[in-house]
């Protein structure tokens, strides 16, 4: 590990899909640290590698999907490099994953509270059931489920999708994991449901003092809870940096983009800025950086080179030639 | 509009990730080695039943009475049977009745279910009440027993046979096209045809029919050697294809006498149905893989 | 604009429930709902999951038939019509779908979809004529003409809700029901939709019912905000006045809800709303709300609020505004 605080270090990871058509490179050379008993977001639109990313991590690439390179070091251990028994023993255990869509990832047919049960006992075979029972009703009520011995003997279809997502979060939080993925653990749920299940995550943080990786599209969800974001876009980081730095000093031209296309209460215009364009194909991406066809900032450098990750401020850095160059 | 969406480059660069039908039997073709074999069987199959009278050493009735229950030699392929007739020349003409009897009766029900289902699902209510119950009796006979009905009071010939087959038939397709227009009911594509206030029948036939079509050719090619099978069997028993013309059922019928004195008799066309009814199979398999991946639970 | 305002669509008493397939057991989806929305205006329609806005709109447009009450489209009762009386007017209403992936038939081209609504009415006299005319609309949604014989799969998600757009106004409508014609896109794009829906609003001079769940955006795109609860109005006013003082208190939650994209407005002491939405087969008693409501009383378990009209807002609340404090 290059620093002692980090609990996760991701170097130039490159996970790509192999294709009929072509390799095509979702996660393209990522770097990321998440420090010990902080929250990081990692947020970027639709197709741009944040998920394969986060699942990288967990191991969970399926074909064609397949990490190509790089390093993934979780407390001095090699993820990409360990067998499959190790890296199941990390997972689930140390490292735990919350999915988006919390009706898929539960079994219909069992009732939830013997979900979360089997997921205890898998991690602490010698605890026996009625511990595991009290175990499970004391991580449900830790997640603010009411009525918890009642939800124990409840089938996923008879929940609210918050109290779903709740029964994935103590699931997820039963083995006492280091690291929390939460693949855009709101994005299904309303909005004063959203609210409770974020609440809900940072004090679990603080309770604990684990590290969380949010995975999201929503820049609101970022400002909410992250300490630090990384802004990723065609596979790649585009700026990263301390939550308050990077929204206060907004450097590269796509963040710049991408808050200024947000409507926000109150303070709408008559019409709201556009990023042109759309997302590239990442069978094709352009030569130089891969934002340049929808920057309105490019100029020849950007179309021939790919930028590297430069420090702009205190733990601020942006991939781009012209970072120095004002807002947009 | 200001955007550059317009950009024709970065539209292009979207295009393609998406396949479609023909792209997707190539996949098959490429990936799924065995269906792509059991195709190439199938043309060729058909390929020589069509060209039977070219092909075929002698003719499909012909008698040589001097060299009867010969085993397979140069001059008799595969011998000959009871009367000197050349079992490879029936084998070809059999081939010509038995496939016909397998895709021609799939064809008419495939017809009967698509236009039953459709109703059935697309207006629901007591239409969707007397198809469905309709079907149910269909599929809670024995189809080998209605087949014998049909038969026995039409009498026997080829055409009582597709009669029988289809009606046997149309209840599994009206049932799935029944299922599949039910969903794609809810969907907001027809919503949106609703919205804009196009008429039921267009619907149907545009938009629902259409998006059907995928698993309707994965139940058309698993289709066609059930009813090949059933086509032997009602031969075998005496009621299907008659005399002189030749089925592949009918010929293990006749050959079931000399079993154990001729024994390639009865193997050739056992073989021969074996071989079609694999070869569909696989093919409906390799197919429903790449058309629809969803019907594989079911 | 408000001198002299004109109702295009108006909905009196409607009510809109659903068989659960047990008998006598419903799903109460609109309850009772009575709203005008103006010519010209967007009123947004704003709620949780299961509130049955989804539901209010399509029964507005007769795309579901209302169970209760009546709906008056400029002037004219519509309820009562028979599908073919109603066929000449199924043209001025028409909607925009959430889904830019399931709302464009993956087996049609793009020339064909938007076609079909010209088709289905006998616009054009002429293949060439119908050609022509899909040609415009598609300049109108900003989507290059060249791309007519193109299938929906081979567009992003953004120029597919443009397709979907020029489908909707291919037919001239006065009133579009826009159900949640953002929430599917990504950010980039959903600026760039909804600064389309208000340029051709203005060009067409249309009327929006834009239903959406997300505030932010409904405070860009509304004149008029309506906050439904449980299928019914929790409170119809104006966006400026809705967002700066709500009159009701679960306008307040769901306006505190939203996560800012600004970390300065972390707020970690503010109020959320507690519990789930109460299930809409068995509506609690008294105000539909008070199960989830703070300042609720025993006044507000018994009695249902009247909607009350408070200057140019409306507010179905025993306290309504009382809570500020």
């Amino acid at each position: 590990m290059e620093n002692e605080n980090n609990i996760l270090e991701i170097r130039n990871l490159r996970s790509c899909f192999f294709t009929e058509k072509g390799v095509v490179p979702a996660v393209d050379g990522v770097s990321l640290d998440i420090p010990q008993g902080k929250i990081v977001g990692l947020v970027g639109e639709s197709g741009c590698g944040k998920s394969m990313t986060a699942r990288s991590i967990m191991g969970l690439l399926r074909y064609p999907g397949r990490v190509a390179g790089g390093s993934i070091l979780f407390e001095d251990q090699e993820l990409t490099t360990c067998g499959e028994k190790q890296l199941r023993a990390i997972c689930g255990k140390d490292i735990s994953m919350i999915f988006q869509e919390p009706m898929t990832s539960l079994n219909p047919v069992l009732k939830v509270g013997r979900q979360v049960r089997e997921t205890l006992l898998a991690h602490d075979p010698t605890m026996n059931r009625e511990e595991a029972r009290r175990r499970v009703i004391e991580i449900f009520t830790q997640v603010a489920i009411p009525e918890p011995e009642r939800r124990y003997n409840c089938y996923p279809h008879e929940l609210s999708g918050g109290m779903r997502q709740r029964v994935m979060i103590a699931m997820a939080m039963i083995g006492n994991p280091k690291l929390l993925i939460a693949d855009e653990p709101t994005t299904a749920l309303d909005v004063t449901i959203e609210a409770q299940i974020l609440r809900l995550m940072k004090q679990l943080q603080e309770q604990t003092g684990m590290s969380i990786l949010i995975i999201t599209h929503n820049m609101g969800v970022v400002a909410e809870i992250c300490d630090y974001v990384y802004v990723m876009y065609a596979g790649q980081i585009m700026e990263q940096g301390d939550t308050f730095q990077l929204f206060d000093h907004t450097t590269h031209p796509y963040t710049q983009g991408l808050l200024a296309s947000i409507p926000r209460l109150g303070k709408n215009p008559e019409r709201l800025h556009t990023i042109g364009g759309v997302v590239p194909n990442l069978l094709h991406l352009p030569e130089g950086c891969s934002f340049c066809p929808r920057c309105e900032r490019a100029t020849d450098i950007c179309w021939e080179q790919r930028a590297e990750l430069q420090s702009v401020g205190a733990e601020h850095y942006a991939r781009c030639f012209h970072c120095g160059e004002g807002t947009a | 509009m200001d955007e550059s969406i317009r950009s024709q480059e970065s539209l292009q660069s979207q295009i393609g990730e998406k396949d479609g039908i023909g792209e997707k039997l190539l996949r098959m073709c490429r990936q799924n080695k065995l269906a792509a074999f059991s195709a190439v069987l199938i043309l060729v199959i058909i390929l020589m039943a069509i060209l039977a009278p070219v092909i075929a050493p002698y003719g499909e009735a012909e008698q040589d009475l001097l060299n009867r229950l010969q085993g397979p030699s140069a001059e008799h392929l595969l011998g000959t049977d009871e009367l000197g007739r050349d079992v490879f020349t029936r084998l070809l003409y059999g081939a010509r009745v038995s496939l016909t009897i397998g895709i021609l009766p799939s064809l008419i029900s495939l017809a009967v279910g698509v236009i039953t289902g459709l109703l059935a699902g697309y207006i629901g209510g007591a239409v969707d009440y007397i198809i469905m119950r309709l079907a149910d009796i269909m599929l809670s006979i024995p189809s080998l027993l209605l087949a014998m009905v049909v038969t026995y009071t039409m009498g026997t010939s080829t055409v009582t046979l597709f009669v029988a087959l289809s009606m046997t038939g149309w209840a599994s397709v009206a049932r799935v096209v029944r299922s599949q227009t039910l969903s794609l009911k809810e969907s907001e594509y027809v919503q949106a045809a609703q919205s804009i206030g196009v008429s039921k029948l267009v619907i149907m036939l545009r938009h629902i029919l259409p998006n059907c079509l995928p698993s309707l050719i994965v139940l058309f090619t698993l289709n066609i050697p059930s009813a090949i099978l059933s086509e032997s069997s009602l031969s075998f028993l005496g009621i299907g294809v008659q005399m002189p013309q030749a089925s592949w059922g009918l010929m293990v019928n006749q050959a079931k006498e000399f079993l154990f004195t001729a024994p390639w008799l009865c193997l050739s066309p056992c073989l021969a149905i074996m071989i079609v009814v694999l070869a569909f199979n696989f093919l409906g398999d390799g197919l429903r893989d790449v058309l629809d991946p969803y019907m594989k639970n079911q | 604009m408000n001198e002299e305002k004109q109702i295009l669509i108006e909905s009196r008493n409607l009510t809109k429930e659903f068989d659960t397939g047990k008998k006598g057991v419903k799903v109460h989806a609109v309850n009772d709902v009575t709203l005008q929305i103006y010519k010209g205006e967007t009123l947004a329609l704003v709620g949780e999951s299961g509130c049955g806005k989804s539901t209010l709109g399509r029964t507005l447009i007769r795309m579901l038939p209302a169970t209760a009450g009546q709906i008056y489209f400029n002037g004219q009762e519509i309820t009562a019509l028979t599908d073919k009386e109603f066929r000449p007017l199924r043209p001025k209403m028409q909607m925009v779908f959430q889904d830019p992936y399931a709302s464009l038939d993956p087996r049609m081209t793009v020339r064909d979809i938007v076609a079909e609504p010209l088709n289905t009415y006998k616009v054009c006299k002429t293949r060439q004529e119908t050609t022509q005319r899909v040609s415009e609309l598609l300049d109108a949604v900003g989507v290059p003409v060249e791309f007519l014989g193109r299938y929906p799969h081979q567009f992003s998600g953004g120029q597919r809700q443009r397709i979907g757009i020029a489908r909707a106004i291919a037919l001239q409508p006065e009133l579009i029901v826009c159900d949640e014609p953002v929430s599917a896109l990504d950010v980039s794009v959903q600026s760039q939709v909804l600064n389309l829906l208000k340029d051709l609003q203005r060009e067409y001079a249309l009327t929006y019912l834009f239903i959406g769940h997300d505030l932010s955006v409904i405070d860009f795109m509304a004149d008029r905000v309506c906050v439904l609860f449980l299928g019914q109005v929790c409170e119809l006013a104006p966006r400026k006045a809705l967002f700066e003082k709500p009159l009701h208190p679960y306008t307040t939650f769901l306006l505190d809800a939203i996560p800012h994209a600004d970390p300065h407005l972390r707020n970690s002491s503010r109020r959320l709303l507690t519990g789930e939405i109460p299930s809409p087969i068995a509506l609690p008693s008294g105000c539909s709300f008070h199960t989830r409501c703070p300042y609720a009383t025993g006044e507000c378990r018994t009695t249902k609020p009247e909607l009350k009209t408070y200057g140019d807002r409306q507010c179905a609340c025993h306290h309504a505004g009382d809570f500020h404090s």
